[in-house]
């Protein structure tokens, strides 16, 4: 992965954005983890993080002007949330403020802060806070003379506030007149926080330095009138940033580009929260009670992205949000030691562009996941159990077993070629036949078939290597029929097709036929929902072409969140071989979404729906009805290879007049429907049980359970240990159970 | 990976008609080895993986070397 790539990913994901509330606060006051501490009852919590954040909580509690609540994107809905009377609250019945704990600075400075409002408080707090001695000059008699008039804020409340400085070592002097210039040279650093000034000085807004290194200056002086509580307290605290940064030789300006009240880029779906007005306090005077401050707090959404998270179940399953994602994704390419712990994650997107097609920023995280692939596979890092039984499926459509490339029967060229794809023909042999039939009684020319796979697997497995051999099989044989234009059945092949052979004109089934006319079978009335393939999201002739071939078959189409918001069955990116859980998470989600019967147009679609107990018909299953189609079970891997292959056979002999023997099992098996279901779910094929009998009948290497009287036996044809459990009854080979393994195992005496 | 199986003397080998009995073996994976105590013939030295083992703690090490 590249990391500058990796960066711009990252920097896409606009989860870690702070809240509107929160950007717009000048202190940046964490108002999502306060409401949350509310709503929870958790008054403590509550406190603590309001005088964590604030200097003197009870003041801004009273007084805040509350920039942050004009923003509150609950103001949309309802109205915003009243934080500043929620921080009142918790002010007023949390416990007294903790005092500031006093710092350890590495070598402790002094500082004079020239003017005790609350600004030269705030930075006295903080650079006590830091370690440093601070004494606070004041010219009146008091401290915070300037609140004290305020009728809105009770004298005990102000009072509680400033007892946060006993025992911190700070030192008042108020009735004394002092001079910037002259304490710039007892002192190591000044603030300047003296109230409107007389004569203006020049101060840096960021920094609020001015022209002498060792003064800093904010406050009302700085930003003159009106009077802000908050932006007074933001400047001593921005203040105290600077001076303690100056004493320490480090930049000024560095790293502060959030400082200050902002925008939040945040996005917040505000049509997934009901409107509800804010809490009226019963009594104004007093402000909330606890539990008003809760119930008012509950309003609180909190705001959060996490659209893609909301809508996908492999991003929910690991607990995260893409920018986590992608930070995780990075270290686990480049890790020089230990655990890669989220290969198993990389591979478990099905890449079918969901989140992006929610993402208010498009980001993809199959784009992300695709690409960690490439860097696991080039650094030999890719975990071979992953992708195996996929990657042996791909041979076997690749073998001879399965392809097949010819012109129409009577023909010596093509005006179309029609691809079926792998799993059309795995999944119903007999409307690959029927519908090839269709093709070529209705378009002139001669049609020419080719059977095998378009390699999307090699390509989700990032097996580049593999999915280029099987591109140049297709071409060569493409080149060979004459490059006839390509039309696809199959959703994937569509998409492994445009996507990566942008020469190769192809076209789905599905818009030729609505252009040739469908076959003349008797439309049965149904009323289905429609499930479109994640592969041809954005395919929006064939979404119109599937529907009215539907209607035109009597079917009545619901929608469930349109084409382009559909999900993966879980099969795209292989995510249903790396992760089984996370896979069928996916397909229980969608089929749980209604009730009636799906209509989809992809057999990998219709059997997943199928394995997971969803009834769903295919579209060739309304062209050509018969039987209870949407009860159909899947037919499971075993089947898949033997469907292709019988296929295969089929046609040779139907069409092509060959001699086609069908080849007869040497070993006959006997597999209950529990065993069966076990062996698909574990990735063993009945091909893999023949060879572990036919060995052990052969060589007699097997073991005798004296307590089952079942046999015992084991073979190893290539990387994986395959083990059965069976017994012989009548010339049948009735299997108990089996299992496999990758661990080899030293056999001998 | 210790099979502390019960089952030894029930397992007998077809082939030498001797009970299975506990045994070093040498297992390996990703190029990396080591020994197990598992059931194995005597005579052939035929080995037994018992399905708990092939689909817990072996099927451990294997991920957990397949992430390495
Ligand atoms: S949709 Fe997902 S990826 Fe996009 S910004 Fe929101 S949380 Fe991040
Ligand atoms: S709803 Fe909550 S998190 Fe969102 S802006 Fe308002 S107070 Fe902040
Ligand atoms: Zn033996």
């Amino acid at each position: 992965m590249d990391g500058q790539q990796v960066k711009l990913w990252e920097s896409r994901c606009i989860e870690e954005l702070p809240p509107a509330c929160t950007a717009a606060c000048p202190v940046h006051l964490d108002v999502r983890g306060l409401a949350d501490a509310l709503r929870k009852g958790d008054l403590p919590a509550a406190h603590a993080l309001l005088c964590r954040f604030l200097p003197f909580p009870g003041i801004v509690g009273h007084l805040c002007e509350h920039p942050c609540e004009a923003p509150c994107r609950r103001a949309e809905a309802g109205g915003a949330i009243r934080i500043n009377a929620l921080e009142r609250a918790v002010a007023t019945h949390g416990p007294a403020a903790p005092t500031f704990r006093r710092g350890r600075a590495q070598e402790r400075k002094r500082v004079a802060i020239v003017g005790a409002g609350l600004s030269g408080l705030t930075a006295a707090a903080d650079l006590v806070v830091k370690g440093h001695e601070v004494v606070v000059f004041e010219v009146g008699p008091q401290l915070l003379g300037r609140l004290r008039d305020d009728p809105r804020l009770p004298a005990a409340a102000l009072e509680a506030d400033l007892a946060r400085f006993e025992n911190t070592g700070v030192e008042f002097r108020c009735n004394e007149e002092s001079d910037g210039a002259a304490l710039a040279e007892q002192f190591d650093a000044v603030y300047l926080g003296t109230g409107p000034a007389t004569s203006p000085i020049a101060i840096d807004p960021l920094t609020l330095a001015t022209a002498h290194p060792k003064v800093f200056a904010g406050g009302s002086l700085r930003y003159g009138a009106p009077y802000s509580v908050i932006a007074s307290l933001a400047d001593g605290r921005h203040a105290a940033l600077s001076i303690e940064r100056m004493l320490q030789g480090a930049s000024l300006t560095a790293n502060r580009d959030n400082q200050g009240s902002q925008p939040s880029r945040l996005y917040v779906n505000l049509a997934r929260h009901a409107s509800m007005p804010p809490v009226a306090p019963a009594d104004v005077s007093t402000g909330y009670t606890q539990d008003e401050a809760r119930a008012e707090a509950a309003r609180c959404f909190p705001c959060h992205c996490l659209e893609c998270v909301q809508v996908c179940r492999y991003l929910e399953h690991y607990q995260g949000y893409p920018k986590r994602y992608i930070r995780e994704i990075y270290n686990n390419e480049t890790i020089v030691m230990g655990a890669r712990k989220s290969n198993r994650m990389i591979d478990s997107c099905t890449l079918c562009g969901l989140c992006a097609e929610v993402c208010p920023e498009d980001l993809g995280m199959g784009e992300v996941c695709l690409s960690a692939r490439e860097g696991m596979i080039a650094k030999g890092k890719m975990p071979v159990s992953h992708h195996d039984f996929a990657l042996r499926d791909l041979a076997f459509s690749r073998s001879d077993a399965f392809t097949l490339a010819r012109h129409q029967p009577g023909h010596d060229a093509s005006a179309l070629l029609f691809y079926p794809g792998c799993q059309l023909a795995a999944s119903s042999p007999d409307h690959v036949a029927r519908i090839y039939a269709h093709l070529c009684a209705r378009v002139p020319g001669g049609v020419g078939l080719m059977l095998g796979c378009c390699g999307a697997p090699a390509h989700w497995a990032a097996r580049n290597d593999l999915f280029a051999e099987t591109r140049a099989e297709f071409r060569a044989e493409w080149q060979r029929l004459g490059k006839p234009p390509v039309v696809t059945a199959c959703s994937s092949c569509y998409r492994m097709f445009a996507d990566h052979s942008p020469d190769l004109p192809v076209e789905s089934l599905w818009t030729l036929l609505e252009r040739i006319g469908l076959p003349d079978s008797i439309g049965v009335p149904s009323r289905l929902t429609i499930h479109d393939p994640c592969t041809t999201r954005h395919e929006h002739d064939i979404h119109a072409s599937v529907r009215r071939i539907a209607a035109q078959c009597g079917a009545t189409v619901a929608e469930l969140d349109g084409a382009e918001r559909t999900t993966c069955c879980g099969f795209g990116g292989l995510a249903q071989f790396a992760n089984r859980e996370v896979a069928d998470k996916i397909v229980d989600r969608r089929i749980g979404q209604d009730e009636s019967d799906t209509l989809t147009y992809c057999a990998m679609c219709r059997d997943n729906f199928a394995r997971r107990g969803k009834h769903a018909v295919h579209i060739l299953d309304l062209l050509y009805p018969g039987g209870d189609a949407a009860a159909r079970p899947d037919p499971g891997f075993s089947a898949r290879q033997e469907n292709r292959g019988r296929l295969k056979r089929q046609l040779q002999r139907d069409l092509w007049r060959e001699e086609m023997n069908e080849p007869v099992a040497d070993i006959e098996l006997e597999i209950s429907p529990e065993v069966h279901a076990d062996l698909e779910r574990k990735l063993i094929l009945q091909d893999d049980l023949r060879q572990v009998i036919r060995h052990a009948e052969s060589t007699g290497e097997k073991l005798l359970d004296k307590r089952t009287g079942r046999f015992i036996a084991c073979h190893r044809p290539v990387r994986v240990t395959y083990w059965v459990e069976y017994t012989v009854e009548n010339g049948r080979h009735v299997v108990h159970c089996a299992y496999s393994h990758r661990m080899d195992l030293e056999t001998k005496p | 990976m210790t099979e502390k199986n019960a089952a030894g003397p029930e397992l007998a080998c077809a082939k030498c008609q001797q009970a299975l009995v506990l045994g070093k073996v040498k297992a390996s994976y990703l190029g990396n080895s080591f020994e197990v105590d598992l059931l194995r013939c005597p005579g052939c030295g035929f080995v037994y993986v018992p399905e708990a083992l092939a689909l817990g703690k072996m099927l451990q090490v294997e991920q957990a070397l397949e992430d390495k």
